[in-house]
């Protein structure tokens, strides 16, 4: 019987400063120190795993690296001010971590062959996305068109930028950033929107991307972008991760497009200390966030009772 | 077979080999504890706390290791000391049924799995039930004998010995001298102790469609009104023989260090806040909600079968006269 509470050590091998300032995200990428781990490891988009500094304490956290890459995985944490999160950020490079998992489910793209493919992701909340539409461009025939939206408070709060760059020069992948508006005491500010940030006004009527269709970069909240954008919901399944507020407006503007709950997945986070299920805390009803999830669609969220 | 009163104490030092472990008084209390002398075994009412905490410790090491250059760790999962838990009633016992579906499920937790299989349960029947035990409500018995290697029933001058699997006849086959033939008459008196045991218990629930019925009421504010006088103290989980929750601390003293699990309560609002500062269950409304709604929902939805068993120490020792027979009396009657 293998004990699923012990971790496997890994080394840091590379550190990615994504984000400054007062709530700054950093991405590890780690290699087990065993071999056989190293080549036999596996996961799949949007599966957690469980990160520790020995003597610190241990959390969970989304595999933000693609599935399809070997050899090494890589998360995406944002020093929230906990034990952990702040050991995390002080490690440098060749610094050893233990690591248990993978854990959870996961977002299921080998069900979504021929399907387009929408992202929307806010904050740190683009970690778990990142992982899986890297995973859809590594496997770019397999699926129709992909769309991502992307939104951070100020432009330095953008994680991934390196690669965003790339993706945006990128033909088979249509990516869309957005910066949140500044607010006065008047409401909107638009003269605080950062320079080469096109500013979208929603509240007037009948806004439309006709006029910007090739602008990349906009001034307003995700769930705006996403009416404005106004994929179509026929063969297509979205994906949207970030702040639960942001969700909870993606989700109703989505549902004005015309999309399903079944069509709509997310993940949820919650407390965890085991993250196989037995610990107790991570439940929203009778499932456990840890193992039943991260991953659900709108229409299980919906359909269970529970504190979240 | 029977065992005669006088030879309880010869059974008692032969199984002392293993890790014995028998209801002991500590002060006021009654605790399962490792066997020290007949003379400190209490076998009568029901101890203060379940043996939850032999299998399931409260605080237990899950590896040790070592940090810096040349960081390690070490697994402390292995402990198969065969040892044996007397005296346990059999609602306790029926805890550890309840709680294997758990610990059994997708991941196996090593811990708890091991402890329990190097343990053998040598039961006592509940003559005396106390007033506020309703595990006949659980399709448990006072003196049920399926979750237990042995089932003694005192019969005044001897117990009379039940053997239920291979585990408990080994105890018996190793020191069979000890033991008599039982007669028809004995069998008549368990009977009779077991049915007055039974007949003695006075509380009940309707567990029927439980699941069902808290489904609807989940936004009632009947759960308003039950935790006002709720003072969070977490008396009921820490009691409870199926209350099974835990939390996970490292400790470390220069490069060694060790990650423990300890007994942990949803009743706190530390078991869910979020680093964030988001609480999914904030107020004792939430957690006294949940804490009844896990024991006969949630655990039922995933493994049929009510995570209670009916001992009545939570009602027995609440400081408040929170009453979970009540709780679940109101919703089977319409709690709206």
């Amino acid at each position: 019987m293998s004990n699923p509470y012990v971790p496997r050590l890994a080394k840091v091998v590379e550190i990615r400063k994504e984000v400054g300032g007062p709530r700054p995200i950093k991405t590890f990428k780690m290699e087990f120190n065993d071999p056989n781990i190293r080549n036999s490891f596996e996961f799949k988009q949007g599966q957690t795993a469980m990160l520790s500094v020995l003597g610190v304490g241990e959390s969970m956290f989304a595999i933000s690296s693609p599935s399809t890459r070997k050899g090494y995985i890589e998360c995406s944490v944002m020093n929230a001010g906990g034990k952990n999160t702040t050991a995390l950020h002080q490690l440098e490079v060749g610094d050893t971590v233990a690591i248990r998992g993978p854990y959870g489910n996961h977002f299921p793209l080998d069900d979504w062959k021929g399907k387009n493919l929408i992202f929307i992701g806010g904050g740190i909340g683009q970690a778990p996305l990142r992982s899986v539409y890297m995973t859809a461009l590594d496997r770019r025939d397999e699926f129709g068109d992909i769309l991502i939206i992307y939104g951070a408070r100020t432009s330095d709060d953008l994680a991934f930028k390196y690669e965003l760059d790339e993706l945006e020069k990128r033909e088979d992948v249509d990516l869309r950033l957005c910066l949140d508006w500044k607010f006065g005491p008047g409401g909107k500010i638009q003269e605080e929107a950062e320079a080469g940030w096109k500013v979208i006004n929603t509240e007037e009527p009948a806004c439309t991307l006709d006029e910007d269709s090739l602008c990349s970069k906009f001034t307003c909240f995700v769930p705006e972008l996403v009416l404005v954008m106004a994929p179509r919901s026929e063969n297509t399944i979205a994906l949207t991760c970030g702040p639960p507020i942001m969700i909870k407006f993606v989700v109703q503007n989505l549902s004005k497009l015309g999309f399903h709950p079944q069509q709509i997945y997310t993940t949820m986070e919650m407390r965890m200390k085991c993250g196989i299920g037995k610990c107790g805390r991570c439940n929203i009803g009778n499932l456990y966030v840890c193992k039943d999830g991260p991953v659900f669609t709108n229409e299980e969220l919906k359909n269970v009772q529970g504190e979240r | 077979m029977i065992l005669p009163k006088n030879k309880l104490n010869h059974w008692l030092a032969a199984l002392k080999k293993h890790d014995l472990f028998t209801p002991t008084r500590n002060g006021d209390v009654v605790l399962f504890s490792p066997f020290s002398g007949e003379k400190d075994v209490i076998l009568e009412g029901r101890p203060t706390l379940g043996p939850k905490g032999i299998l399931f410790p409260q605080t237990e090491t899950l590896f040790t290791y070592r940090i810096g250059k040349n960081a390690e760790i070490v697994d402390a999962a292995d402990k198969r000391t065969k040892r044996i838990i007397f005296g346990i009633r059999p609602c306790d016992a029926r805890a550890f049924s309840v709680l294997d579906n758990l610990f059994k499920d997708e991941y196996q937790d090593t811990y708890y799995l091991n402890a329990r299989e190097a343990t053998t349960l040598v039961g006592l029947t509940c003559s005396q039930p106390n007033t506020n035990c309703f595990c006949t409500s659980l399709s448990g018995s006072p003196g049920e004998r399926d979750d237990v290697d042995i089932l003694l029933t005192d019969l005044g001058d001897g117990y009379y010995v039940d053997i239920v699997t291979e585990k408990g006849q080994i105890l018996v086959d190793e020191n069979y001298q000890l033991f008599s033939e039982v007669s028809d008459s004995d069998e008549s008196r368990k009977e009779a102790i077991i049915a007055d045991a039974e007949k003695s218990i006075s509380r009940m629930i309707d567990s029927t469609d439980l699941p069902n019925k808290l489904g609807k009421i989940f936004e009632s504010d009947y759960w308003n009104k039950t935790a006002m006088k709720c003072i969070g103290c977490g008396t009921c989980t820490y009691l409870c023989p199926t209350c099974y929750c835990f939390d996970i601390q490292d400790e470390i003293q220069g490069i060694k260090g060790k990650r423990a699990r300890m007994w942990d309560s949803c009743m706190y609002p530390e078991y869910t806040i979020h680093t964030s500062g988001h609480n999914p269950r904030p107020a004792r409304m939430n957690r006294i909600r949940n804490r009844v709604y896990h024991k006969f929902k949630y655990y039922h939805d995933n493994f049929d079968v009510h995570l209670c068993i009916g001992c009545g120490r939570c009602v027995d020792k609440c400081p408040v006269n929170i009453d979970i027979i009540d709780i679940i009396t109101h919703v089977k009657e319409g709690a709206q």
